[in-house]
């Protein structure tokens, strides 16, 4: 469904990704993970087509992103949702009018029906009686989730999470966790996750992938990445400081 | 930092693409109402009070410089031209981009730094259209608009001065008004407030849209929208005025 081949991207001089290759078939949870400033959120983007590639190919249903035409790619980001590391909440709007906005912008609905679907949205993240309060009035918990029902009120096919548990304490990372399995279950959706957390990766992939030095360095289910002997992976995996991955900073 | 020659080239892009917007149904009635409110009858007061003080120390001025050759009567003339040509319009966009187009530098900036203008691109809206198209459309209407209210309280003010103050007759500074003021010192004068209300915008929508850095790159775009609106309104007064009124 999401095909990645040889992707390359640089910023000012700096190659950032240097020729991922990644597949995700429909239905199925990629993980990606990887250390901080490694790419993953540039790799994600490039699938939403926010950021173009300098060599490669984004593929989505076998169609290359760079040779749809504005609308065309617009009509395809309906079929997207994509929750943001900072969450993205549009700050002049109420928590409803966010959650609405795709379908205010797309559909004929009259405001009272898009209030009704962003009320029921807010519900399935776990959230009641906050619709009309200011995304500055919301903790980082709920704005994630708020960010989270409105990447849902489309009901797109395929779902992107950008460090969705980042920030949050362990309690609601794990609800967060919970809410991406649930979205999954209920809404079957493929989705893509970024994430450096590991204990994210291995409640809500079905495969992972890690991204190292701009390349997929090794991809598995998650027993697999669990077991593997790539020295890299068991680094990032066990959190070692001492390792073949030199920590940015620091001379050990 | 940013290469001038890219930097010209992204504005033109931008610039392009806002026309293309405008043309482009259905326009977002809503948002460009609000940014009306915001770029026009916000600035009302600040306009009011640099129109007033402007009218009333060009009537000093005048008044004083004509009285040695004994042409006092003229400075209803002066006062009126000064406004409607170059005051007017020049005052107007200064005060208007100090205030809106930093507002608009920093809003826009923000929306980009916290990720807002990838969630409308996410959320498959032009991100130009539906932000830069309706503040665009105010500026060029909105700073015509007060340019005339700016217009006008110049030249009361310069009445003010000569009339109550400086003991000017009535009869003679509203002659010397009327008498030399023709129709195109306004409708010009309202040209050059309608390409100063196209550049400001542009501009510091520009600098916002592209901002970099977190909240010190907000905080360079704000002051870049602010510098690079005043040496343009600046610098392409000079030419306006050399070509509408040649």
């Amino acid at each position: 469904m999401i095909e990645l081949t040889d992707i390359h991207k640089s910023f000012e001089g700096h190659h950032v990704l240097r020729g991922v290759n990644l597949a995700v078939e429909k239905g199925q949870s990629l993980v990606v993970i990887g250390g901080s400033g490694s790419g993953k959120s540039v790799l994600l983007k490039h699938i939403i087509g926010l950021l173009q590639p300098d060599k490669g190919t984004v593929a989505i249903n076998g169609k290359d992103l760079s040779q749809l035409s504005q609308e065309r790619l617009n009509e395809l980001r309906k079929r997207f949702g994509m929750l943001f590391q900072s969450s993205a909440l549009f700050d002049s709007m109420t928590v409803w009018e966010n959650v609405g906005f795709g379908l205010k912008r797309h559909t004929s609905l009259s405001a009272e029906q898009i209030r009704e679907i962003a009320v029921q949205k807010l519900r399935m993240v776990r959230l009641v009686g906050i619709e009309d309060e200011m995304p500055s009035e919301l903790s980082g918990g709920m704005r994630k989730r708020v960010g989270l029902a409105r990447a849902i009120a489309m009901e797109p096919e395929v779902l992107l999470y950008d460090e969705p548990t980042t920030g949050l304490d362990p309690i609601t990372a794990d609800t967060i966790n919970d809410l991406i399995v649930k979205m999954r279950e209920e809404l079957d959706v493929t989705s893509v996750t970024i994430t450096h957390n590991m204990k994210c990766a291995y409640k809500i992939a079905d495969r992972i992938a890690m991204l190292y030095n701009g390349v997929i360095i090794d991809q598995g289910s998650p027993d697999e990445i669990k077991n593997t002997s790539n020295p890299y992976v068991r680094q990032f995996i066990e959190g070692h400081a001492v390792g073949p991955i030199a920590v940015e900073g620091i001379g050990i | 930092m940013e290469r001038p020659a890219i930097g010209l080239g992204r504005i033109i892009l931008l610039f392009w693409s806002v026309i293309k917007g405008l043309f482009q149904p259905p326009l977002d009635m809503r948002n460009t109402i609000r940014q009306m409110l915001e770029i026009g009858v916000n600035s009302i007061p600040v306009v009011l009070i640099t129109a007033l003080a402007t009218g009333m120390v060009l009537a000093l001025h005048m008044y004083t410089g004509f009285d040695r050759f004994g042409a006092e009567g003229l400075v209803g003339t002066v006062v009126a031209l000064s406004m409607t040509r170059e005051f007017g319009p020049v005052l107007t966009a200064l005060v208007v981009s100090g205030r809106a187009g930093a507002s608009m530098a920093a809003e826009l900036g923000t929306m980009r730094v916290t990720e807002q203008i990838d969630a409308l691109e996410t959320l498959a809206t032009d991100p130009v259209k539906y932000l830069i198209v309706p503040r665009f459309i105010s500026g060029m209407i909105m700073l015509p608009a007060l340019t005339v209210i700016t217009d006008i309280v110049g030249i009361l003010g310069g009445y003010f001065v000569a009339v109550s103050l400086l003991g000017t007759s009535s009869r003679t500074y509203m002659r010397a008004t009327w008498d030399y003021l023709q129709m195109e010192d306004i409708y010009n004068g309202l040209i050059k407030a309608c390409f100063f209300g196209i550049a400001f915008t542009l501009i510091s929508c520009y600098k916002g849209f592209y901002t970099r850095g977190g909240a010190a790159g907000v905080g360079k775009a704000t002051t870049g929208a602010v510098v690079y609106s005043f040496m343009t309104i600046l610098i392409s007064d000079y030419f306006l005025s050399a070509w509408l009124f040649k």
